[in-house]
């Protein structure tokens, strides 16, 4: 059971902040690792990444969209409430190391996991840029958060709305025309990743992406995340989820994301029309 | 005496009892027990039978060495509650063993009768004897000595953890296992099926465990959220029973295609998950119509009548060698072959062909069968340009599990085989590492539930006997 400290919307209409109880499981996380929830006694595992790690305080943060039935039963819950099962922490954490100049990119909600990632570059000594993305400025979040630790933050927008219209991809094209470059770590939808990896394939900078395919146990016990490097099949719940982005085959993922889709929807539908009953009575 | 001699020597009845089951025209649509146990009078006419040897070979095929012949006399004179106290003397779970092991590899390999007749059905007497006596939940908890102050930690619930937790808390050791998923019970609970072994019997285990004072900490990933050796700073001996649950796949063309599981996804899901209730339930699982399972073990006759409950009408095995050299228990082939489970022989896949991201056909080729290797297993190889194809929905992978590495990974200094299991002391269970001990899956490999408890069992001992030593010194 873990019980959530906090919780707030943080961006209209459908983007949470949860500070969960966590003791231990502060202690030992490190940025680019994830845990997998469970609400209740019929609810289903999910993964979802680290958006902060204090272990002074014995907590973890985690920032959720709202998409479907277990993310927005979530959503639902109050402050006070517990999480039956919270697992973690889960993957490998991200390699922290000196190399440089190390720029970010993720986009729309996808950019809380970078959070404490930033920080960790920030400490390990190196220069940290982030480039962050949405569809128009209502979307963006944890600018200011980014602003504290990263040397330089990249907005774009799809509509201009703030920073450079277009997409984070242009932006990094230019940082990387510039030069200085030495990794680039990307989280967020898998096409936006993708996009970024054949970005940067041309002008060789080390990539890194953390993937996001469906998971059940997160041990490696299922093989229900496996996805291909390199061509080889690896398990992204503990060979991951960070990988090389010019490794990865990209439509695999995206297919095997796709799997259970009519599910999903039938389940969401069926819960928000038992939901709206309990709400007429 | 006496009456004895006066008896007429009772006429043998070659065949065992008949038990029960489920009709299997219903029994393939619901996930409830297949076999239904035997009432007393069935118990007592199998019981008759057994031949009480003096010289018992059926007790050398039990890898536990449950005293067979004495229970069976036991369960004879009508005293169940000694029949059972007898077996859990030497087996902690009867009523999961007396369900799911091999016993005509075992016991009832040996057994006297079996010689000429059926042997005695040994498994259906245990499962009898123990669910005569009700499950773990109607038992009082055992009484237990004052606590050494010695504390012991144990890595993985699977039948190995369980068993070693039961002995060492039952010695008045302060117990805590750890366990990576919100369910304890290992395999018992996320991988062997309702309908072969329902999961109160493991619950109700479970319970009993915590009610002896035994900890139980679920969503503990040793090795991640807590390191081996912080455990040994916080635990006098620590227990490793992490079991071999990582799928392999086959490495083919097309394996990554969407409505390809590993037996082990396919079965957690409904399993651990419930998918089988699903939308009461959140998790999903794919159901085809057309359901192929590769493999010839337990695992892939548990996936295929999980498939075949969940609506399949055509679930077949595909399985590369002849039905002779399956590994899967002759009961589970028997009821699969009832349900209307299909086997396909001597086949095996060499692509997977889809559309759309989703698996539509497999592709297979012919095998055959050549000379037995040093093994005694026999060859097998493909015969060239035999290749055709199985139109399919789903496919289930049951090709085998290996070591998880979850831990061991993270604890460099224990000392592990080339395939990556961890080697022991047979006789203790100790491994490389002073006051770590190690046993079931984890050191064997794939094996059975009862080899994992014996493990557990031997480990305990061992750990006992290596706490008061140190405590003497
Ligand atoms: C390593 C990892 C980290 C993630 N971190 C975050 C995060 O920090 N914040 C966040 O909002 N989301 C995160 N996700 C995605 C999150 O797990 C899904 O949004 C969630 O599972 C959706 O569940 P649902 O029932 O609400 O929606 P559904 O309607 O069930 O699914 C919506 C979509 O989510 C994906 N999804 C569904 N079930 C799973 C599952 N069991 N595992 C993975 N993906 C699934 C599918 O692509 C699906 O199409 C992460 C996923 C992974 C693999
Ligand atoms: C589908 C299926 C059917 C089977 N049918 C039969 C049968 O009919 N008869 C029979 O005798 N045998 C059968 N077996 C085999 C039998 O179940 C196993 O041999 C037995 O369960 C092994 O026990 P174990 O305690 O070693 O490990 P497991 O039962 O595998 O349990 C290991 C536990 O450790 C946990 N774990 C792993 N890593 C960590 C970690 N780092 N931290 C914390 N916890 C961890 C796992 O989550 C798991 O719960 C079957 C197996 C399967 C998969
Ligand atoms: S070998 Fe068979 S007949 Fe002999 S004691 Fe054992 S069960 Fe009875
Ligand atoms: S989620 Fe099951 S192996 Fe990764």
């Amino acid at each position: 059971m873990a019980k959530i400290l906090e919780k707030r919307l943080i961006r209209e209409p459908d983007v949470f902040y949860y500070r969960l109880e966590a003791p231990l499981i502060s202690r030992k996380a490190k940025p680019g690792q994830f845990v997998i929830i469970r609400l209740h006694e019929n609810g289903e595992r999910i993964p979802l990444s680290l958006a902060d790690i204090n272990p002074e305080e014995g907590t973890i943060s985690l920032i959720v969209m709202a998409v479907g039935k277990t993310t927005t039963e979530m959503s639902m819950m109050k402050q006070g409430n517990e999480i039956l099962d919270l697992c973690g922490p889960l993957g490998q954490p991200t390699h922290i190391h000196t190399v440089g100049k190390v720029v970010l990119v993720g986009g729309g909600f996808g950019v809380a996991p970078l959070y404490p990632i930033a920080h960790a570059f920030k400490d390990a000594g190196n220069d940290v840029v982030i480039i962050m993305g949405a569809r128009s400025k209502d979307l963006l979040i944890y600018e200011n958060e980014f602003n504290r630790v990263c040397d330089r933050v990249i907005i774009t927008t799809d509509d201009g709305s703030r920073g450079i219209k277009g997409f984070v991809t242009e932006a990094l094209q230019k940082e990387l025309e510039k030069g200085g470059v030495d990794l680039v770590l990307s989280v967020g939808p898998a096409i936006m990743m993708q996009n970024v990896s054949q970005t940067t394939e041309p002008f060789d900078v080390k990539t890194i992406v953390s993937l996001n395919p469906i998971m059940v146990d997160g041990t490696g016990m299922c093989g229900g995340c496996r996805v291909l490097i390199g061509g080889e099949t690896r398990f992204a719940c503990v060979d991951g989820p960070e990988f090389d982005g010019h490794q990865v085959d990209w439509d695999n993922l995206m297919n095997r994301q796709k799997k259970y889709v009519n599910h999903e929807k039938l389940s969401f539908e069926r819960w928000k029309q038992k939901h709206t009953n309990m709400l007429c009575e | 005496m006496k009456t004895e001699k006066n008896k007429k020597k009772p006429k043998i009845i070659p065949r065992k009892t008949p038990m029960p089951e489920q009709d299997p025209s219903q029994r393939k649509d619901n996930f409830e027990e297949v076999a239904l146990g035997y009432s007393l009078e069935m118990a007592l006419q199998e019981a008759e039978r057994c031949l009480q040897c003096k010289d018992p070979k059926c007790v050398d095929g039990c890898p536990v060495n449950v005293p067979i012949p004495q229970f069976i006399k036991a369960i004879h004179d009508g005293d169940i509650q000694k029949a059972i106290e007898l077996i859990q003397d030497k087996n902690l779970l009867p009523a999961v063993c007396g369900r799911v092991c091999p016993q005509e590899d075992q016991c009832e390999k040996n057994c006297l009768l079996g010689k000429k007749h059926e042997p005695v059905s040994i498994g259906r007497l245990e499962r009898f004897a123990a669910d005569w006596q009700g499950t773990a939940c109607q038992l009082t908890t055992p009484e237990l000595p004052s606590s050494t102050g010695k504390r012991v930690a144990i890595v993985g619930s699977g039948p190995a953890g369980l068993t070693c937790a039961y002995d060492l808390a039952k010695l008045g050791h302060e117990v805590t296992i750890y366990e990576a998923l919100h369910e304890a019970g290992g395999v018992l609970f996320y991988g062997i099926p309702e309908f072969r072994l329902p999961k109160d019997i493991v619950t109700c285990e479970i319970a009993l465990l915590r009610r002896m004072g035994v900890e139980i900490v679920t969503n503990a990933v040793i090795g991640k959220l807590i390191s081996l050796d912080e455990l040994m700073q916080d635990f006098d001996a620590c227990f490793i029973a992490t079991g071999a649950g990582v799928p392999t796949f086959p490495g083919i063309e097309g394996e990554h295609l969407n409505g390809i599981y590993s037996a082990n996804e396919f079965l957690t899901r409904t399993n651990l998950m419930r998918a089988y209730n699903s939308p009461e339930f959140d998790t999903p699982v794919i159901t085809g119509k057309r359901v192929a399972v590769i493999g010839g073990g337990n695992v892939a006759l548990d996936s295929v009548r999980v498939a075949l409950r969940l609506g399949a009408e055509k679930a077949m095995i595909l399985y590369r060698r002849s039905e002779t050299e399956m590994p899967a228990r002759e009961e589970e082939i028997d009821h699969a072959r009832q349900e209307g489970v299909r086997f396909e022989f001597l086949i095996n896949p060499v692509r997977l062909i889809g559309s759309n991201g989703w698996v539509e056909k497999i592709e297979c080729i012919r095998m055959e069968l050549g000379e037995c290797d040093e093994s005694g297993r026999k060859s097998v190889c493909e015969i060239a340009g035999t290749q055709f194809q199985i139109p399919v929905d789903v496919v289930i992978m049951a090709l085998g599990t290996e070591a998880n590495q979850l831990l061991l990974k993270s604890s460099g200094d224990i000392a592990l085989n080339k395939r990556g299991y961890i080697v022991i002391d047979e006789a203790t269970g100790r491994t490389s590492r002073k006051w770590v001990y190690a046993g079931g899956d984890i050191v064997t490999g794939s094996a059975t539930v009862i080899s994992a408890m014996g493990a557990g069992r031997t480990a305990a001992k061992a750990i006992h006997n290596d706490l008061l030593e140190f405590m003497k010194e």
